[in-house]
């Protein structure tokens, strides 16, 4: 597992070695190859990671999903997805839309 | 909503060396407590657990926090077993660190460990590498979702012998060497610190590099046949100094954020121990021991920390969610005695667990407080100590008990 460099303007999306279990405070993360847990500090986190795949990047995910999306909250989400890449909770999005 | 304080935090109660983000890079939301304090509160189910199998052990260590030796036989059966595993997995729990007694003795090990795995529940187990032979290294090896912990209580055979029994030293060598042999990977070296080991840690870092593999350092504590040797091993306050500070020169060794009642050596200097730094007993974390019984953690088989039966009515989950023991224990503690100390923030009050079984107030003082302050309390109840719940140490025959 190799931490990739996160690009906010990409697709995004949460990895399939990931566990994510719903907890009051937002939801606990454990990666099952690097048996590293991590914690999602807010629902609305948890709700972007969650929404990432419906979104062409992570800077739209965030405009649709966080509020309010002010300078300030929008920045501290794109560290945050930054750190869950860096984490190997996300990973950039490799499926290819199958049309018609 | 707004994000509280930094988004996540990476938890040291994981095997892996990372440490928990301090610093606040979104602004906090008035009204929602820290990450820390919710954890306090409880989770509705344990991120991880400990999962003794059984109480049989082929050593008699002197500081062998469940007294093991004898099977009980009351034991889960292999069918309740794996019905625990499904339970566990239902809850998500992540995984699960299976110790005993030595848990290899069980001949459903593989089995219970086989359905965790594909069950996606993680195990970690403790051995004392006794059945660790190379057709046993190899299987381990082919398998996902699984660590290994080899115990090691010294880095000579005189160090770890005195505590594990004799023999016990070349045995875990065996294991480590066949591990390596069938390229396990990066397994565990799992140390318990004692006042005759502390000063070989360098040199197990080293025999760890050699192999590949993991240290991890942990805390004596005074459980099962521990409150008898306890005095005889615990740190010295130099060697607590001693071992602070390694530990922070070594972030790549696991702790499992056992030393958090050392913090208060780093209040002037600022400096803390990686980890969440709180007592998870019941709250994030619990033992289930061999007869399915649910303590508050590994450390308090005593009838005060039972929560309930995984065999009662509603199993495990319910223990977790509804046991009246559990609820107190996530209610805000009190700092008691130690309110009035300025470390009080950085340790907590130290170990519940570790005050139980030497006899001080569960609001009072850490017995190893690395400031001294329950050193006469110490002494004073020397000798009425409480002992645990159980105990299937096997009978004592003259010549048999390791010496100290």
């Amino acid at each position: 597992m190799t931490a990739v460099a996160f690009d906010s303007t990409a697709k995004w999306e949460r990895s399939a070695k990931i566990g994510l279990r719903p907890e009051p405070f937002g939801a606990l993360a454990y990666h099952f190859d690097t048996r590293r847990l991590v914690f999602l500090k807010s629902p609305t986190l948890v709700d972007l990671v969650d929404g990432l795949t419906k979104h062409d990047s992570a800077d739209a995910a965030i405009e649709a999903i966080v509020e309010p999306a002010d300078d300030r909250s929008r920045q501290a989400h794109v560290t945050a997805l930054a750190s869950l890449a860096e984490a190997g909770v996300i990973e950039p999005a490799t499926k290819i839309a199958f049309v018609g | 909503m707004t994000v509280t304080h930094s988004p996540i935090t990476h938890s040291p109660i994981t095997q892996t060396p990372i440490t928990l983000s301090r610093k606040g890079s979104t602004p906090k939301a008035k009204g929602v407590p820290p990450l820390v304090e919710q954890l306090k509160g409880g989770l509705d189910a344990p991120i991880c657990l400990t999962w003794e199998l059984t109480y049989a052990c082929n050593l008699a260590c002197v500081h062998c926090l469940s007294s093991s030796g004898r099977r009980d036989p009351k034991e889960l059966t292999t069918a309740e077993a794996l019905s625990v595993v499904d339970q566990l997995a239902a809850l998500q729990v992540f995984y699960i660190n299976i110790g005993g007694g030595e848990p290899m003795i069980r001949k459903d090990f593989f089995d219970i460990v086989d359905h965790a795995v594909s069950r996606n529940v993680g195990v970690k187990f403790s051995t004392n590498g006794y059945y660790i032979d190379q057709a046993a290294a190899e299987r381990f090896a082919a398998m996902d979702l699984l660590d290994i912990q080899i115990s090691l209580d010294g880095f000579d055979a005189e160090t770890n012998d005195a505590v594990r029994g004799q023999g016990s030293w070349e045995a875990a060598r065996r294991a480590m060497d066949n591990l390596a042999a069938a390229n396990f990977g990066e397994f565990k070296i799992s140390i318990v610190a004692t006042r005759h080991n502390v000063d070989q840690l360098d040199d197990y870092k080293l025999m760890a590099d050699d192999y590949g593999a993991q240290l991890r350092v942990t805390r004596l504590r005074p459980s099962g046949r521990g409150v008898d040797s306890y005095q005889d091993l615990r740190l010295t306050h130099p060697q607590q100094q001693q071992i602070f500070r390694w530990i922070l020169d070594h972030p790549d060794v696991l702790t499992g954020d056992s030393f958090f009642h050392l913090n208060a050596l780093g209040t002037d200097s600022g400096e803390a121990l990686p980890g969440l730094n709180l007592c998870g007993a019941g709250r994030i974390v619990c033992l289930i021991d061999p007869i399915g019984d649910v303590y508050a953690c590994p450390f308090v088989i005593h009838d005060n920390f039972m929560a309930g039966n995984v065999r009662d009515q509603g199993g495990f989950a319910n223990v977790w969610r509804e046991s009246d023991l559990f609820q107190e224990l996530r209610e805000p503690g009190s700092a008691g005695a130690c309110a009035s100390c300025g470390s009080y923030d950085a340790c907590g009050g130290g170990c519940m667990a570790a005050k139980f079984f030497t006899g001080i107030p569960l609001d009072g003082p850490d017995p190893d407080c690395a400031l001294g302050h329950a050193d006469e309390a110490v002494a004073a109840a020397a000798g009425s100590v409480p002992h645990s719940s159980q105990d299937h140490s096997r009978p004592v025959r003259l010549g048999a008990k390791p010496t100290l």
